[in-house]
């Protein structure tokens, strides 16, 4: 097959990262290609490249063995390269429609609207899909917006196609939809760059593999040459996993009960609807969903930060339904949030600032008004030790950590005052393994002391390794209860788009 | 008494409108613009200035249009080429037209033009009520309707009004579609700032034909007030305009019947009266779905780390 | 070859220094230019204005007094601005404040040593109150403060003039829009045989007590932690609405401190133009401090002797004041460009095609 794609020694820095050195594959006409890597390994870094996002400091693109440069996503696009990005590029508040529209090559100034809007409803229709044109997009499932993405690349007629973890927010069966729909795309002659971390997937549908790890190109298969076992080791490499063990049976007592739960958002819609989940003494229960399924606005409810419509909270007895953050707190419910960037952290504050930004009145830190300085690094140094924290200089600003340090810096400040329940949204989303798996560590730990974790996670292998019982989450209402020693992906999968189990 | 009342609001608001209009194109591509009042001031001389010197009004309004797109131009190149922070930038903006516009204006201070004359629309001017305050008006009044709709048109019924959009909701977006994002930007603020520099000129071309310095005395506050309250659409800020020329017409109809209350609680009206319009307006975007530009007031760096 | 823009990593001090120290020579370039084409030599314009500002103990002084006001209202914006609140209401706060003061001083019958105290008390809760209304209506309904702020200094300037027009006119002032003079007891100290007052170490007294507010306190904390992301202080458990209303309204009584000061120690009467824009010129101060307490008190220095200078110029050029205004924009312009240059690097990119 010949070539369409050509990437040659790419190197690409930021300030103080090395995001992408030395990179090289190449993409063959009518190809799955699937880039694997680790959360970190620069594989979106990599793609920003290729969709003129970012410019390489170094390398060189060839294209059909031609030289090429894209200064923008502009020249990119003009080429034929398409990509659904892992954060939509989508307005909310336009109408599918628009959204879709705005993609489209050719327009003219005064565009023929209703000639368009048939168009993109065959296109659609194609694709067996059902998408209301009108529906502005923040009401629709992310799983729905997804398909929009990819509806916007096959009305631009793009040659190659690049889908970062598509997956991530499907049930097992829409990705099993989508894996059609490539096969049929592959067929038409399209390329298609296929990210993801899920070893399965890659199995399935991958001509070729190749394998990114810290930022460089390690090597590519030919489909016949990877199994599952290969490509692991590969992607891990020799890094160092820290060791850790799933604690003993839990005790039955209860340390958290919600009855009857709504949340509504700002949007007035419920993300949380006649809603109930049960915790016991030292229990990791995973909660399995798709992303949007009201999980966030549960961690929210828990901790104080969404208003609860109906329904009651009750921590070891004690009603906190109404709780601000402040006392949910102190009622012993510790949060790591789902944006660790934008609610996590005070960007600004330093690392030792960061560490005490939820205990920052408690007496250890003040000196009657004033802050106790000595005492706040003091208990920094502790942490930084403790949680192997890389800091930076002292003082200096804690957004310039690594995602993964800042994790960290997170999980130091929860566990700081030995809460009893833990609320952990998606804790290791974007960290490489070596961290990943340390964050289990430190849940497994917590549960050995008695520590209970509401572990929320759209990654099932993650759920199936660290619950003790699996709770599946579906437009706000819970569907059930599985253990995950005897449980199978399918009947999860099905779960997760509502079937209640026989 | 309530056609001429209806008269004077329509003359008070109309430089509020373009003002809020230019306002308007500013923050759908994303920018906000606190320069307006600087703008309008600028707008003001040069149209002065020129139709002084030549005779034209029409060059006058050229002339603001030129000189606000200019001067727009700045806080464009600082907020979308430079990512600068775009309040202190307006600020910046609002200050040098006020000190730029007291210099170069002292030569014109107490010199008079003749204003722009009332034109009565065929038919319509004979509508009993509205037609003589509407449609006996000067052609600024006039061009100010016309502008009203065509903003709306651009936005919803072209291409580059929903790539304009598109980018003041979501500029990652935009640029992934192959939208030139920051030339929309830069774009959008200078020409919304040409359109706040006509609103000056009116002032000093019709409203009060001559020049003063600081004579826009607030109204671009106003008018960056009624863009929250006009929720960026075009017709409401029709209507948010003329409200405001409303109060205006009534507190100068209350001292030109000489009440015993003093002048200067009088003056407060119009500012006290857009405070509330603006408590109220936000209020009520928070209850539906905004309709507030996404990506309002955000710098957009294509290499930000995502 | 091409060249290309990127973020940097934190520049060091000297740079960020060199950088703002380049912008203003910047705009103060520019700024020749305008008064070039205005008709006035710029070169004898700036030697003027060095020349009357620090050229005698006279104008030195001078410099403190213009300072003065200056100093507390840079500290005042500047609270504001470590929430990422906008304080741009400040010439408002100075005037409510220059009422509250004046009317304690006329009306009290307080004598010293409490007429002070009382008038300092009235300016401080007359400035907060102004500003309160912005920070309430933003706590409660994410009302925009910018502009509330801003639309309630004209309110508060037609005030004042309503009271000297009005109600506080001088009886026996000729008819005159001024109030009667102050007692003895409602004057600050001055010194020297200048117009240098007590109100001057009252600013650098404010700055100190500023900087340990925001800098060691645990509500300092609280405010800074806001001010960088408000989303995290909520998870924190901190209350973010109450904090931004304390916040405002601390921050309008610092700048009503700066009316009474104005009124006490050099004014010792109401009248139009308490303030000629201090309140503006507050925000570059507090922009071009970045922060820093003591940043504010050394930017009010320069900018005081802008504000001598300017003053002169006006008498022996007949320049407007407002043309102080428009030098303000310049120097933010090319701060906010030079701001560009220390976050960003442009960078040469080789061409590695043909490598």
């Amino acid at each position: 097959m010949p070539n369409l794609l050509q990437l040659q020694h790419i190197r690409k820095t930021f300030p103080g990262v090395v995001a992408l050195d030395e990179v090289s594959f190449t993409i063959a006409a009518g190809e799955i290609h699937t880039l694997l890597g680790e959360n970190g390994a620069g594989k979106s870094t990599l793609m920003n490249v290729l969709t003129g996002f970012y410019a390489p400091d170094q390398g060189n693109i060839l294209l059909d063995d031609q030289p090429v440069r894209f200064a923008s996503p502009r020249e990119s696009l003009s080429q034929g390269i398409g990509m659904v990005y892992q954060h939509f590029m989508l307005v909310p508040a336009h109408s599918v429609l628009e959204n879709i529209l705005v993609a489209l090559q050719n327009v003219p100034l005064l565009f023929p609207r209703r000639q368009l809007r048939e168009k993109i409803a065959q296109t659609i229709a194609d694709f067996g899909l059902e998408l209301d044109l009108d529906s502005p997009v923040w009401k629709l499932s992310i799983g729905a917006q997804q398909w929009i993405e990819l509806i916007k690349l096959l009305m631009r007629d793009c040659r190659l196609l690049i889908l970062d973890e598509p997956t991530a927010v499907l049930t097992p069966q829409e990705a099993a939809k989508l894996f059609k729909v490539l096969a049929k795309l592959k067929q038409q002659g399209k390329s298609i760059i296929f990210i993801s971390h899920k070893m399965r997937e890659v199995m399935e549908i991958s001509d070729r593999v190749t394998i990114l790890k810290k930022g460089r190109s390690v090597t590519t298969l030919e489909s016949g040459e990877f199994d599952q076992n290969r490509l692991a080791a590969l992607m891990i490499g020799n890094d160092r996993i820290p060791e850790w063990q799933k604690s003993l049976p839990f005790s039955d007592e209860l340390v958290l009960e919600i009855e009857n739960l709504a949340v509504r958002n700002d949007r007035g819609l419920a993300d949380l609807d006649n809603f109930s989940l049960q915790l016991k003494k030292g229990e990791i229960l995973g909660i399995a969903g798709i992303a949007g399924n009201g999980q966030k606005a549960l961690a929210e409810a828990l901790t104080g930060l969404a208003r609860v419509d109906s329904g009651k909270v009750l921590a070891a007895g004690a009603d906190i339904t109404r709780s601000c953050a402040r006392s949910s707190y102190i009622a012993g419910i510790a949060h790591i949030p789902e944006d660790r960037k934008a609610i996590g952290i005070a960007p600004d504050l330093s690392l030792d600032e960061n560490l005490i930004l939820k205990s920052f009145r408690s007496a250890r830190f003040r000196n009657g008004f004033f802050q106790s300085r000595r005492a706040i690094r003091q208990n920094a140094q502790e942490k930084i030790e403790q949680f192997a924290i890389k800091a930076g200089p002292s003082g200096s600003p804690v957004r310039l950590l690594s995602g993964g340090n800042i994790q960290k810096v997170i999980i130091a400040r929860e566990l700081s005052e030995r809460p009893q329940v833990l609320v952990a949204l998606y804790p290791t989303r974007g960290l490489d393994i070596g961290s990943a798996e340390y964050v289990h560590k430190v849940i497994a730990e917590g549960a050995g002391d008695g520590m209970s974790t509401i572990l929320i996670s759209e990654d099932l292998d993650e759920l199936y390794k660290i619950s003790d019982r699996i709770a599946v989450i579906f437009r706000g209402q819970l569907v059930g209860y599985v253990d995950p020693a005897t449980a199978s992906r399918e009947q999860i999968g099905l779960m997760m788009s509502g079937e209640v189990p026989a | 008494m309530l056609e001429i009342l209806l008269d004077a609001t329509v003359r008070a608001g109309t430089p509020i409108l373009f003002a809020t209009l230019g306002a308007i194109i500013n923050e759908r591509a994303g920018i906000i613009n606190l320069g307006i009042e600087g703008l309008m001031l600028i707008g003001a001389l040069s149209g002065f200035a020129a139709t002084f010197a030549s005779g034209s009004l029409f060059l006058g309004v050229v002339a603001a249009f030129v000189a606000a797109f200019i001067a727009g131009s700045i806080h464009a190149l600082i907020c979308v080429q430079l990512r600068g922070n775009q309040i202190v930038s307006g600020l910046a903006l609002t200050l040098f037209g006020v000190g730029i516009t007291a210099l170069f204006g002292r030569g014109l201070v107490g010199q008079t033009i003749e204003g722009f004359e009332r034109h009565a629309v065929p038919l319509l001017a004979q509508l009993p009520l509205v037609g003589k305050a509407f449609f006996n008006q000067d052609w600024l009044i006039y061009f100010s309707f016309l502008l009203v709709i065509a903003i709306w048109f651009f936005l919803y019924h072209s291409r580059w009004g929903l790539n304009l959009r598109t980018v003041g909701e979501n500029p990652t977006a935009a640029d992934a579609c192959g939208i030139p994002v920051n030339l929309y930007r830069f774009l959008a603020v200078a020409c919304g700032s040409g359109f706040v520099g006509i609103g000056g000129a009116y002032l000093s071309l019709v409203y009060t034909p001559m020049w003063i310095e600081n004579m826009t005395a607030g109204r671009g506050w106003i008018a960056v007030a009624l863009v929250i309250f006009a929720s960026w659409s075009s017709f409401r800020a029709l209507g948010g305009a003329y409200l405001f020329g409303g109060v205006t017409a009534m507190q100068l109809r209350f001292q030109a019947m000489g009440t015993t209350v003093s002048v200067h609680i009088l003056q407060m009206l119009p500012y006290i009266f857009t405070i509330v319009v603006l408590v109220i307006s936000t209020l009520r975007l928070q209850k539906g779905a905004s309709q507030q530009p996404g990506n309002l007031g955000l710098p957009y760096d294509r290499e930000d780390r995502k | 070859m091409i060249l290309r823009i990127e973020k940097r990593e934190q520049g060091s001090a000297l740079f960020r220094s060199l950088t703002t120290t380049a912008s203003l020579l910047c705009a103060l370039l520019f700024a020749g230019f305008l008064l070039f084409f205005a008709g006035v030599d710029p070169a004898a314009a700036y030697l003027e204005i060095l020349k009357e500002s620090l050229g005698s103990s006279y104008g030195l002084s001078e410099t403190l007094v213009k300072a003065t006001p200056l100093i507390i209202t840079g500290l005042a914006v500047s609270i504001a601005f470590r929430m990422q609140i906008w304080n741009i209401g400040a010439e408002g706060q100075i005037y409510m404040g220059a009422c509250g003061a004046t009317g304690v001083a006329l009306f009290s019958g307080l004598d010293s040593p409490l007429m002070l105290p009382a008038m300092f008390a009235a300016a401080f809760i007359a400035g907060g109150l102004w500003a309160a209304v912005a920070g309430l209506l933003r706590a409660l309904w994410q009302v925009n403060e910018v502009i509330v702020t801003l639309l309630m200094n004209y309110i508060a300037i037609l005030l004042t003039n309503y009271l000297i027009f009005g109600p506080w006119k001088n009886p026996d002032g000729y008819n005159f829009p001024l109030t009667a003079q102050f007692s003895d007891a409602a004057r600050l100290t001055e010194y020297f045989n200048t117009r240098l007052h007590s109100g001057f170490f009252l600013a650098l007294f404010c700055a100190l007590a500023v900087y340990l507010l925001m800098e060691r306190t645990i509500w300092g904390f609280q405010v800074k932690a806001i001010g960088s992301n408000p989303a995290a202080a909520r998870y924190a458990g901190m209350k973010t609405g109450l904090a931004i209303f304390l916040v405002l309204a601390l921050s309008g009584a610092i700048a009503g401190v700066a009316g009474f000061s104005e009124v006490a120690g050099l004014q010792h009467r109401l009248q139009h133009g308490i303030s000629p824009g201090y309140g503006y010129t507050a925000i570059i101060i507090a922009w071009l401090a970045r922060r820093s307490a003591l940043g504010v008190v050394i930017v009010s220095l320069l900018m005081g002797i802008l504000l001598v200078g300017g003053d002169s110029l006006q008498l022996s050029w007949q320049l407007p004041v407002a043309f102080a205004y428009a030098f303000q924009g310049l120097i933010l312009f090319f701060l906010l460009a030079s701001d560009f240059f220390i976050n960003f690097r442009l960078r040469r990119v080789k061409e590695t095609d043909d490598a």
